[in-house]
């Protein structure tokens, strides 16, 4: 049976795990080659590293960490950040990530989903959405870290980016990132029940009922977390343990 | 131990040969015939679509190579399903080594809604293979494909999927495949690997 994937989510810059709250206020929590080691070990069924150094000098240190923890881990791992193009894309998977995730990059070029599925394939490319439910209740998606509103909606770019080639949604709500709060699982629930490629629920996470809640009510194939597993406030055996005894399939 | 990874238009090389150098094996990778045949055992890794796959295979010459392996030989997910008769993805015949069985798409069932591709950690069952030595039936290992291959009297282990059972590994003499893909599979697919090329050979 398919199990639900539980996926820590480490922010790097300049070669150190930092963790957002909020989109602010970074706080550094460690070397991400060792998290990487420690959460396949405990478990985790893939893991995310996103790029989130703007310089030059720290985009060459993140393709370092990015071949290191191919060379540490033996589960699949997706990278973000700072991926604009399809070099982008080669130079990420030659360092032996297993997919990519691009944001405020596709929002602005749509048809590089097109040229990144049909040069490496679907699987390769996660679309990840940076979304806010607005005050008449539609879900707009934002560039830039959540910086700039765009003219999209949620449902409609979700749609698209699958159509276009994309071999999964990584949906972000920003008003429940880092607020551990829960994921926003009505609108996961509708993404994940409109589309054919699986659903990532991303940013919220504060309880192990939190997780349960995104699989159960928002229907979501997977789910990310970033502090509450890197401060230890949630541990992943525990937190897999648990969701089975509920009846929810994970991998133990 | 000499291992050949083959060397074709096909991604996720890389990742096979992290999953070797993590059990001390330095591995060859290679499109040459002669350091291919040479090898003690042979990997066929992959991630592709069919046609474009088999049309480069036959250009290459590697299809008539890879046919006339004697030693062990692991297919990994498309490396799979080149080795049976036929795929439909984009309905071209492939090399043959499991004869009569043809790779499908996976189609959603009247009132199921279906994700494609199978994309995740599922079980497998009925491991009936040195291969899967130190495994537990439904132990999880890591999928991502969008074709299937139904099972067969050739199936070496089974998993089930949007209400269809197919083959999630599979052997015919010394060709070994597997669906799923090892090297991403975490210590039960290092098992997997290390079982590969400690297999006794007959």
């Amino acid at each position: 049976m398919l199990a639900k994937r539980i996926i820590p989510c480490l922010d790097v810059k300049d070669g150190r795990t930092v963790k957002g709250v909020n989109f602010v206020n970074l706080r550094d929590a460690g070397d991400p080659v060792d998290f990487a080691r420690l959460y396949s070990e405990q478990g985790a069924d893939e893991l995310v590293f996103l790029d989130i150094a703007a310089s030059h000098e720290g985009r060459k240190t993140f393709v370092d960490v990015v071949s290191r923890v191919a060379e540490a881990v033996s589960i699949p791992f997706t990278v973000g950040g700072g991926i604009h193009e399809l070099d982008d894309v080669s130079r990420m998977l030659d360092a032996g990530a297993d997919k990519v995730s691009l944001n405020s990059a596709i929002l602005r070029n749509p048809k590089l989903i097109d040229d990144i599925a049909a040069k490496f394939g679907s699987q390769v490319c996660v679309a990840a959405i940076d979304a806010r439910c607005e005050e008449d209740g539609t879900w707009a998606c934002y560039l830039n870290g959540g910086r700039i509103r765009t003219e999209y909606n949620l449902f409609d770019w979700a749609r698209e980016a699958q159509e276009r080639g994309a071999g999964e949604i990584l949906f972000t709500s920003m008003d429940h990132d880092g607020v551990k709060q829960g994921f926003p699982n009505d609108a996961l629930a509708r993404l994940s029940d409109n589309l054919t490629i699986p659903v990532i629920a991303s940013g919220g996470a504060g309880t192990r009922e939190h997780f349960a809640d995104a699989f159960r009510l928002g229907h979501a194939d997977a789910a990310l977390a970033a502090s509450v597993f890197h401060f230890g406030e949630i541990l992943i055996p525990e937190l897999k343990a648990w969701l089975r005894e509920q009846g929810i399939s994970v991998r133990l | 131990m000499k291992v050949a990874v083959i060397k074709y238009n096909a991604g996720n090389i890389c990742s096979v040969v992290n999953a070797l150098h993590r059990v001390g094996v330095e591995p060859c990778v290679t499109d040459d015939p002669a350091l291919i045949r040479a090898a003690e055992r042979v990997i066929f890794p992959g991630q592709g679509s069919a046609a474009p796959t088999m049309t480069y295979l036959r250009e290459s010459g590697l299809d008539a190579v890879i046919a006339s392996l004697m030693q062990p030989v692991l297919g990994i997910c498309i490396g799979q399903q080149l080795l049976c008769g036929h795929s439909e993805e984009g309905n071209v015949d492939c090399l043959g080594i499991f004869p009569g069985t043809v790779v499908q798409k996976f189609t959603a069932p009247a009132g199921v809604h279906l994700k494609v591709p199978h994309m995740g950690w599922n079980s497998v069952e009925e491991l009936t293979s040195p291969l899967f030595d130190g495994l537990k039936e439904g132990d999880f290992v890591y999928f991502v494909h969008s074709y299937y291959v139904p099972d067969s009297p050739l199936s070496i282990a089974s998993t089930e999927y949007g209400g269809v059972r197919f083959s999630a590994a599979m052997r015919r003499g010394n060709f070994y495949a597997t669906q799923f893909h090892p090297e991403k599979s975490g210590n039960v697919g290092e098992r997997i690997i290390r079982n590969f090329i400690h297999l006794c050979h007959d």
